[in-house]
């Protein structure tokens, strides 16, 4: 298996991006979007687990299977909200109690 | 014992308490001692590496090491049950579990714990060796179901057993520390062990089933001479099912305190899984047509899981719609569905592999005449001991329960006597299995002519498996080359 390594360069840029990311999310905080506010903080978090994910960790040149797992984990993790939120969010919509 | 208390009404043998307790050992014992360990850790360690054409699992020590924690978990759950008992059912509901029982809950649970960790080392074991170990030419689309099958199983064992043990480890936390997880007093909610319970425990079902499923996979193959019809869709059924499996927990809780949307999601999700398994039944019976089948007693018990595992599975159709559900809950319908798909499906296939590698595990053949007659009181006797058990549940008959109204005691009379003649079953082959060790033919390398690899080393094989590592050039199951070949190999 081939390891492949990137450069300091490539590295210093990620960082340098997480940290305006993280600004930006600041910045946005004092805006008020209305609803799309947690839309785009949560597009921004998104944007940067994927930086850490393809770049810290190695998941950009890894193999096919590592990637499968990646993405296993994260379907899987969104699987396990829905179904929770399935019970949790849904209570009393009938007007039994306890249900 | 059990089947012989419920002879009568009233219930003169034990006390209640006894009874609670039988019940229990039963069904701990049985479940995560013998159907979930059965046939990864007989058939699976012996035949995975010869049936991809290994010198040995990945890591034979850690195979060692997941041998010594099963013996120790389970003589230690053994000793818990038998000195001080554990009446809380296998299932170890809160708040029983936490709070009022006074037996040796705990006890019990560190033996299941021990065990769990063989069951996730054998899982990984199987995992890696399949990934890196398989013979030249041996891709994954020519592996044996029977491989594919284990491959899904680990899965399951690698993903779902630690929930197992940390639910056990909850349990102890509040048993012991007071801490509040499950008892409400104390800031807790008790309908979360039901939840973390049955993420394992619906899987582990899957457990037992899965490699049974492989093993009938191969059967159908060898005595009907012709290869697996949709091979593919076979060996990706399993996989789905294994995926699908831990998405249905919510089936248990119909009654629980879950949301009724929650309870439809998880109907859906139940009747979903349905497909996989109806995928598997359609293929064998595919398989058989126009095959040259034959019926040695493998293919008895084959046919025997087919039979029995369609009911199982249909009668969970029941369970998983969520107007039975409610109807039959908690009563020997809800039994017998389980003993349907564990006994009729797990064992059945546990046996079948048991008699088909038999002559290769231990170089000597079975007395075929004998073994075909266990193999009919076993299917007669379990359809006699378990089929009441659907009428009694419908009719309303609660399970866990040693006394009851005088009209159902037909029924419970007509399932003890099969109970007798599945006994019966299941000590004759115990009895020609150590006659044939010395006694028996003995075997060729391959007295089914069949195609698998293990097939292609002397029985019993050689400490290495194989003399020298064969090269695969062919699929699984490809008769048209090898149809009445014996290969004989020195
Ligand atoms: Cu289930």
């Amino acid at each position: 298996m081939t390891q492949h390594i990137d450069s300091v360069k490539t590295y210093a840029l990620v960082f340098i991006a997480l940290v305006f990311l993280t600004l930006l999310t600041t910045a946005v905080a004092y805006v008020d979007l209305g609803p799309f506010s947690p839309v785009v903080a949560l597009a921004i978090a998104t944007a940067k687990m994927l930086l850490v994910a393809l770049f810290f960790m190695h998941v950009r040149h890894s193999t096919q299977l590592t990637r499968l797992v990646v993405t296993g984990g994260l379907l899987w993790l969104a699987i396990l909200i829905f179904l929770t939120l399935a019970d949790f969010g849904t209570r009393g919509w009938l007007g039994v109690p306890g249900r | 014992m059990i089947r012989i208390e419920l002879l009568t009404p009233n219930g003169h043998l034990f006390s209640s308490d006894t009874y609670n307790k039988l019940f229990t050992m039963h069904g701990v014992v049985m479940i995560f001692f013998f159907l979930i360990p059965s046939i990864p850790a007989v058939l699976g360690n012996f035949f995975l590496p010869l049936m991809i054409g290994a010198r040995d699992l990945a890591f034979p020590r850690i195979n060692l090491l997941s041998w010594y924690l099963l013996v120790i978990g389970g003589l230690f759950a053994i000793f818990a049950m038998l000195a001080g008992g554990v009446d809380t059912g296998w299932t170890f509901y809160t708040p029983y579990s936490t709070t009022y029982s006074n037996t040796w809950v705990i006890a019990t649970a560190l033996g299941i714990f021990v065990a769990g960790f063989s069951s996730i080392l054998t899982g990984l074991n199987f995992i890696v060796t399949i990934h890196r170990m398989r013979a030249p030419g041996m891709t994954w689309f020519r592996m044996p179901l029977f491989v594919w099958a284990h491959y899904a199983t680990s899965l399951i064992q690698v993903l779902g057993t630690p929930v197992l043990a940390v639910t056990l480890v909850l349990i102890f936390c509040e048993r012991v520390f007071h801490i509040g997880i499950f008892d409400p007093a104390l800031g807790g909610d008790p309908v979360l062990f039901q939840h973390l319970f049955w993420f394992y425990s619906h899987p582990a079902v899957y457990i037992m089933i899965l490699p049974a499923m492989g093993v009938i996979s191969e059967l159908i193959s060898v005595y009907s001479r012709k290869p697996i019809f949709g091979y593919s869709f076979v060996a990706f059924s399993s996989v789905a099912i294994a995926v699908l499996g831990f998405l249905v927990w919510g089936h248990h809780l119909f009654v629980s305190t879950q949301s009724f949307f929650a309870g439809m999601v998880f109907s859906f999700l139940s009747y979903f899984v349905a497909i996989p398994s109806a995928i598997k039944v359609f293929n064998w019976t595919a398989t058989l047509y126009k095959g040259s089948i034959s019926f040695e007693t493998p293919m008895l018990y084959a046919f025997g899981f087919i039979g029995l595992f369609t009911i199982g599975g249909l009668t969970g159709l029941f369970l998983a719609c969520l107007g039975i559900d409610v109807h039959v809950t908690d009563t020997y319908f809800v039994v017998a569905h389980f003993h349907y798909i564990m006994v009729g499906g797990a064992i059945m296939g546990y046996l079948g592999g048991l008699h088909y590698w038999w002559p290769k595990m231990t170089g000597r053949m079975y007395p075929e005449g004998w073994a075909k007659l266990s193999a009919l009181v076993i299917f007669l006797g379990f359809n006699l001991t378990f089929f009441p058990q659907f009428i009694l549940g419908y009719l309303g008959m609660p399970r866990r329960y040693h006394t009851y109204p005088s009209e159902f005691q037909v029924l419970h009379v007509l399932s003890t006597a099969g109970a007798s003649v599945l006994a019966v079953g299941y000590i004759i082959p115990v009895i020609y299995f150590i006659w044939s060790l010395r006694y028996g033919a003995v075997a060729s390398s391959n007295p089914w002519g069949a195609t698998g690899l293990e097939w292609r080393t002397p029985s019993p094989p050689p400490v290495q498996n194989f003399e020298k590592i064969p090269v695969v050039t062919h699929d699984a199951y490809d008769y048209s080359t090898t149809i009445g070949e014996v290969i004989e190999v020195g």
